[in-house]
């Protein structure tokens, strides 16, 4: 059993908050992931459960074991925590066996040997035991490092922004890749990343940082569809707050007519909310009541995103089929097909 | 731009050859049979000459670790009282030549120094009640030099500690390893390769010291080829002795090249995050200090000392029309060597940069191998085919004119720039290819695109951009030569004086207390490099942004 439990963490360096009231819980097995822009507190709450940052407030807990308050600091060499940084730090002067066997230095050379073959099968690079780091590929690299972590059957795994290093186009496959070598191994982990696909490929549960305090520890599906703020809302997916009026506890009328849905409780009728708009929402129709124009377009391979203005300056995306090409300028015609409304309460813009 | 191939080559192969022309008149001698003087030095003084210089390599070597090492980790690694100026503190040993620092402690702790004096009155000890260590010994010898040249160690050992990637050292907390594991299991051998570079440069000047050694009476190989080229006026046993102190510097030369390829593979990473330094406190805090501040006050601030006192006690008498002469020759030389290696360093290092020409590099490579050479072997290879030219000479004039001309080449101040420019073209060569790769090729290619001539770009771009780096080359050579003791010493026009040529007579004529000016002006100067480099380090550092 592995169950992590940050209750109110608060880190402060001198008199900056860095992190703000974080708690949340990552169950035994389960991949969390904190995700945020870079200087949101993320690396830093993961160093702190680490082990190389202590924390002002708050306390985190492995197993029901306090490892981290205000006056309790358990070094980083005694927690069982595994770590994978970005830039992978593999000992340049070790060889990938060695490597591994870092961590597991007082076990019999026979479990030592075996636990590397082990784990080089897990991570599918047999047979490069002999090799040294600066003869491996950066993938390569990155899978030895995850098998140098996992070597000392660590409690929970941290991963720093583990795909950073790589192409865009493979980090999603890696992140499945490493996903499955994870749940294999039945490990519980938290992922560090600023980019949300790398964080709906690899996570189970993930938290939204802004600003140092946990604005949503939800599903990424929940994330895209429920955002709970405008920050979230704004962050995770593309989108337009639409400014609107409420009308009642399901209308709510905005530059694109009425819309309905579950307007939350603490919105009263006459209440300013603004409604989030997907590109995905919005469908450009041969004729409807709701001109717009062409202001930007940009060619996305199967789709265009057309970025449209309505005759009152209000601005939104629209993601279309390519083979419905407008050019800028053109008079478009657009209908709304919200699947279901997300309403939030104040009028803050991001 | 365009140059003339021919005249271009043989420009170049000129160079190479004159620069290596020293080294290669010493080996010319080493098939030249000398065998009584060769029996004579077996029977007498080889085994000490062999000794004494392996005992004082391996001394230094284990001295320059011990005093380097633990400064750069606290340095690179900790926080504690003092830190900031201890890191660039400890580089001040540099400015201090092991034949000064050699005097100072003589002038002290000898018998009628003030060490001994003081001891003698709180005791009341007389002479041979008490054992006192003599300075005026190898030991002495292995102590002057490894404090001189620590911080050969502890530059290249802190920039190895910084460069590494701290997530290295945190990956290795995460698998269990304290910190102290962590250094030893991860820090220490990551930056060992740095550390035989140090230790290499640090052994190099071991070997190519005179001064000190000489005036210790520590027969080692350069006083060895010293005493057999004048004492024993054997030119060929003496270039033997050379060709084997080559040998000794080439294995060095080897070892640092080797050491230096394998760096390249000890790289962790190039992403580098905030250096987190550990606070020290209380008696670690004091305790590191302590190791920072010994070296810096045996290395540099009591000998410094001294120094201001016997040139304040010797000022009156010592400040005459003989001294100023002494410092305009020394300014002098050491100008006229600077601007002349600069010269040949420019044309190297554009050479090398407009052409692929493997010439090129063979010329800038020998050119580099001079700055390993100690100055004694330098200064007999130089010797060896100016004193045949002037043979030739004078036998061609004897036959024309029915007279000899003299002395034209060996004995002159040409000679002696000869000798520094293949010793210290090096220096100017490496800062100038240093500027020049700071220079990008797209901006030669931007300026000729915008209209600039090839003179356009090297007044307009390269003059600009280069001004700093042209006037640090000059500055390194130009204290170079004012510290350089044994060329200048052996190759010298007769009568003149140089600073530390004044200072060695001086020192050996037990005359410690007039010694102290000339040798605290070579000093003071010696300040200037360290500076540059103190502030070049502060530029660079790898492990903050």
């Amino acid at each position: 059993m592995s169950k992590l439990t940050l209750q109110n963490i608060h880190i402060r360096y001198s008199n900056n908050a860095v992190v703000h009231a974080v708690s949340l819980t990552v169950e035994d097995g389960q991949i969390g992931c904190l995700l945020g822009p870079s200087g949101c507190g993320k690396t830093t709450l993961l160093r702190a459960i680490a082990g190389f940052e202590s924390v002002t407030q708050g306390s985190i807990t492995l197993n029901g074991q306090l490892i981290s308050d205000h006056n309790t600091h358990l070094p980083p060499e005694k927690r069982t925590i595994g770590m994978v940084f970005q830039d992978y730090a593999l000992f340049p002067h070790l060889n990938i066996a060695d490597n591994i066997t870092f961590g597991i230095r007082k076990q019999s050379s026979q479990d030592k040997a075996r636990r590397v073959a082990e784990l080089l099968e897990l991570v599918n690079l047999p047979g490069y035991a002999k090799r040294y780091p600066h003869e491996l590929s950066g993938g390569q690299q990155q899978r030895i490092a995850l098998a140098r972590a996992l070597a000392p059957r660590p409690r929970l795994l941290l991963l720093d922004e583990p795909f950073g290093s790589q192409d865009v186009e493979l980090r999603e496959m890696l992140a499945r890749e490493v996903r499955d070598i994870l749940k294999r191994e039945g490990m519980t982990a938290i992922l560090v990343t600023h980019d949300q696909h790398e964080a709906f490929a690899m996570a189970d549960e993930i938290g939204v940082l802004q600003q140092g305090r946990l604005q949503q520890w939800d599903t990424g599906y929940n994330l895209y569809h429920k955002p709970a703020n405008a920050f979230v809302a704004g962050f995770i997916g593309q989108g337009v707050l639409l400014p609107g009026i409420v009308l009642n506890h399901n209308t709510v009328a905005t530059a694109l007519g009425n819309v309905h849905g579950d307007v939350p409780e603490s919105c009263q009728p006459e209440c300013p909310v603004s409604v989030l708009i997907r590109p995905d929402d919005l469908r450009l129709v041969a004729d409807s009541p709701h001109p717009a124009t062409v202001i930007s377009r940009g060619f996305r391979g199967a789709e265009y995103l057309y970025g449209l203005a309505l005759n009152d300056g209000s601005q939104l995306l629209a993601l279309t089929p390519s083979h419905q090409a407008h050019p800028i300028g053109a008079s478009v015609c657009i209908e709304l097909d919200l699947q279901h409304l997300v309403i939030l309460p104040t009028l803050t813009s991001y | 731009m365009e140059i003339k191939p021919l005249l271009w080559r043989a420009v170049l192969l000129s160079m190479a050859l004159l620069t290596a022309l020293p080294i290669l008149a010493v080996f010319g001698y080493v098939f030249v049979p000398a065998p009584e003087v060769w029996q004579h030095l077996r029977e007498t003084v080889l085994s000490d000459y062999l000794l004494n210089t392996l005992w004082l390599v391996l001394g230094v070597g284990f001295g320059v670790l011990l005093l380097g090492l633990p400064a750069a980790w606290l340095n690179s690694m900790c926080q504690f009282p003092g830190q900031r100026f201890f890191e660039w503190a400890l580089l001040l040993p540099l400015a201090m030549p092991a034949y000064i620092i050699a005097y100072t402690y003589t002038g002290m702790l000898d018998f009628s120094g003030p060490v001994q004096s003081l001891l003698r009155e709180l005791t009341g000890w007389g002479y041979g009640d008490y054992y006192f260590p003599n300075v005026r010994s190898l030991g002495g010898a292995i102590t002057m030099l490894s404090l001189v040249l620590f911080p050969y160690v502890y530059l290249l050992a802190r920039a190895a500690f910084l460069e590494q990637s701290i997530c290295v050292l945190e990956v290795s907390r995460t698998l269990g390893s304290n910190q102290w594991q962590s250094f030893f299991r991860v820090a220490l051998p990551l930056a060992r390769p740095a550390i035989i570079t140090g230790l290499s440069l640090a052994l190099m000047e071991t070997l190519a010291d005179f001064g000190t050694v000489q005036y210790f009476g520590v027969t080692t190989f350069t006083t060895g080829i010293f005493r057999t080229w004048f004492g024993l006026g054997d030119h060929a046993a003496a270039s033997q002795l050379a060709a084997l102190l080559m040998g000794f510097v080439f294995v060095l030369i080897l070892l640092e090249r080797w050491s230096r390829h394998k760096a390249r593979y000890h790289h962790t990473s190039s992403k580098y995050s905030r250096l987190p330094r550990y606070p020290l406190r209380g008696s670690y805090a004091v305790a590191a200090v302590l190791v920072c501040a010994l070296p810096l006050l045996l290395g540099f601030v009591i000998p410094v000392g001294q120094l201001l006192y016997w040139s304040v006690t010797t000022a009156t008498n010592g400040l005459d029309a003989d001294f100023i002469k002494l410092v305009w020759n020394s300014i002098m030389l050491a100008s006229l060597a600077a601007l002349f290696a600069l010269l040949l360093a420019l044309i190297l290092g554009y050479g090398k940069r407009l052409s692929n020409d493997p010439l090129v590099n063979l010329t800038a490579r020998i050119a580099a191998m001079g700055y390993a050479i100690p100055g004694t072997v330098i200064a007999i290879g130089v010797l060896i085919p100016f004193a045949w030219m002037d043979t030739q000479l004078n036998t061609i004039s004897q036959q024309w004119r029915g007279s000899t001309i003299g002395l034209v080449l060996s004995g002159t101040l040409f000679t002696v720039l000869f000798a520094y420019n293949v010793r210290f073209l090096a220096v100017s060569l490496q800062t100038v290819e240093a500027g020049l790769g700071k220079i990008k090729p797209t901006l030669d290619n931007a300026g000729r695109s915008l209209g600039l001539s090839a003179f356009g770009v090297l007044h307009r771009l390269h003059l600009p951009l280069m001004k700093g780096t042209l006037l640090t080359a000059i500055l390194l050579v130009f204290v170079d030569v004012l510290k350089e003791l044994p060329a200048t010493l052996i190759l010298r026009p007769f009568n003149f004086n140089t600073l530390a040529v004044r200072a060695y007579e001086l020192a050996s004529d037990e005359r410690l207390a007039d010694a102290g000016l000339p040798s605290l002006m070579i000093v003071v100067a010696g300040i200037i490099p360290v500076i540059l480099l103190s502030r070049s380090i502060g530029k660079s550092r790898a492990g903050e942004h």
